[in-house]
């Protein structure tokens, strides 16, 4: 196997993009990764798009030849490859990329991750997204996704003393940064008694606990490490590139509180780095519900299971803390187009990585970390980047 | 949901029929082709035995749902719960027959049948498990019983498709 570096990135801006086009924004966000890597169409050899569920949100499927075409490579007769692990779609498209680049099987390619979900309702944007967990035997008997969250969070506050305003306080910062972020689909800041006193959805959680549905596309250009600096200046290594999965319904975990996909991805993503979460400064983590974030500081490896609240409370997990998350504004601030997603956190640990990241910028950031989350935690994929140096 | 889709599933839903590894004695629901927590992993294919869940269990977790799934919208709010059974599965399933300010984890419950929803004003009606507080001594005509062990019995045989009666 040999090293992967990140060579371009590209995003579009998210939000409810009524104007435009599924095609136009994913060649966007493909065309400046391609621009940034000084790269031309032709030196590309395979495409990977992560994407949920297009043909439920804009009647389209065989999406990955669709955004070929009109990048203007469909007579080069790339293989454009489209990949679905619900929320979790971007990460494991890029894991696909990754490893086809570290085997030798391509030299150069482009991930991308588009969504197009705001040309449906709003009832329907949520049943959509309801079919990443299991349809036979969790949303037939009433249950939603933010609703299976609200399940894990109450069992959390029973199980580990887990308060309320622990989670709660996750989505004030993902929109303080958000705030710093031009291209995030929520810009305005808020108040921990925002969140604590937001409509309801699924109590404890209400709609502040919750990331949007959002249009948006990312893309990144990779390219084996030891040709990376012909390509850019700032060349990032990808240390590791995990996905783990578990049961789809979350009925069927061992124990709710724990995703264990995270666990085991994370575990194997320090080991691979030989890194420890120590190292890390700066993470993008999945908070598509407050409480997935607040979990995934624990599973990821940076608190024991139950002290992820006093890490948040006491300042540790913050910009400008020991830990920085979410520096985009995260899901829930940035947006959350699902298949973009997982792809656009790797986009914002690079700008931090290369130090591009303006008032966003954490100092002295040496190794980021991304997780990206399908469904109730059925996949789980950890990206731990690096400076080449 | 299509008409076949829930159809297939009924004796499940209707039932509570699961099944169990006959080499390691774990119960699941919905019945599995092979035990997923056994040592004998493969040997346990075509070795799982039918196993009728006896809709008793406790309360592991609930919420309270303002937004709802689809088919669910002239509910809410209503109480959606995981319920950990008495045979160990972990079902997912609303809490009926009860003000939700009195659900707490764990509450004892007894499955319900009940209809769980239907595809708008003149479509299928799909019927299903509920949970409803499980009251001591007899108290069970104020619950909903699911069905008679006749009847599990027989739903449990052609699920497996080994008998018809």
């Amino acid at each position: 196997m040999r090293e992967v570096a990140i060579l371009g990135i590209g995003q579009t801006k998210f939000g409810e993009l009524w104007d435009r086009s599924f095609r136009e924004i994913g060649i966007e966000a493909g065309f400046a990764a391609l621009q940034e890597a000084k790269l031309s169409s032709q030196d590309i050899s395979a495409l990977y798009l992560g994407n949920m569920a297009s043909g439920s949100f804009i009647e389209q499927e065989h999406i990955a030849p669709l955004i070929l075409d009109y990048a203007g490579l469909a007579g080069h007769h790339l293989p454009a490859i489209r990949v679905e692990a619900g929320g979790a779609s971007g990460a494991v498209a890029l894991h696909q990329a990754y490893l086809a680049v570290a085997s030798g099987a391509h030299d150069f390619v482009v991930v991308g991750g588009a969504e197009k979900m705001t040309d449906v309702p709003e009832d329907v944007q949520t049943d959509i997204a309801n079919a990443s967990a299991d349809q036979e035997w969790e949303t037939v008997f009433g249950a939603t996704l933010p609703s299976l969250w609200a399940l894990v969070a109450r069992r959390h506050m029973h199980d580990h003393g887990t308060r309320r305003e622990d989670f709660a306080r996750i989505p004030v910062m993902a929109h303080e940064m958000g705030s710093k972020n031009p291209l995030a689909h929520f810009r305005n800041k808020i108040t921990l008694d925002q969140v604590l006193e937001g409509s309801p959805v699924a109590d404890p959680l209400g709609v502040m606990d919750c990331a949007p549905a959002s249009d948006g596309a990312a893309a990144l250009v990779l390219g084996p490490l030891e040709v990376a600096r012909k390509y850019t200046d700032t060349p990032v290594r990808i240390a590791a590139s995990q996905v783990a999965c578990d049961t789809l319904a979350l009925q069927h975990r061992k124990d709710v509180t724990t995703v264990e996909a995270t666990v085991v991805a994370a575990k194997a993503a320090f080991q691979r780095a030989k890194k420890s979460p120590k190292d890390v400064q700066v993470a993008e983590i999945h908070d598509a519900y407050s409480i997935s974030a607040l979990m995934a500081l624990e599973d990821l490896g940076f608190y024991a299971k139950g002290a992820a609240a006093k890490g948040l409370s006491e300042g540790e997990v913050a910009f400008g803390g020991k830990l920085a998350i979410n520096t985009s504004g995260g899901l829930k601030a940035q947006g959350q187009p699902f298949g973009a997603v997982g792809v656009a956190q790797v986009a914002e640990i690079v700008r931090q990585l290369r130090g591009e990241a303006k008032d966003r910028q954490v100092s002295g950031a040496k190794l980021g970390l991304t997780h990206n989350l399908g469904g109730t935690g059925a996949t789980s994929v950890v990206h731990l980047l690096e400076r080449a140096n | 949901m299509t008409v076949a889709r829930f159809w297939r599933e009924t004796p499940r839903r209707y039932n509570l029929g699961g099944n169990r590894c006959s080499a390691c004695t774990t119960v699941y629901f919905p019945p599995r082709a092979v035990c997923p927590t056994c040592q004998k992993h493969r040997q346990s294919l075509g070795k799982m035995e039918p196993f009728t869940l006896s809709g008793d269990g406790e309360v592991f977790s609930f919420t309270l749902v303002h937004e709802a799934a689809e088919g669910f919208e002239m509910q809410v709010p209503y109480v959606l719960a995981l319920i950990k059974t008495t045979e160990g599965p972990l079902l997912t399933g609303q809490i009926v027959d009860i003000s939700h300010e009195e659900v707490h984890i764990g509450m004892r419950v007894r499955a319900a049948f009940r209809k769980l929803r239907e595809d708008g004003r003149a479509g299928v009606i799909h019927y299903g498990y509920k949970f409803s507080p499980a009251r001591e001594n007899g108290g069970r005509e104020a619950v909903a019983s699911p069905v008679s062990q006749e009847a599990l019995a027989r739903a449990a045989a052609r699920t497996q498709g080994t008998a018809r009666t």
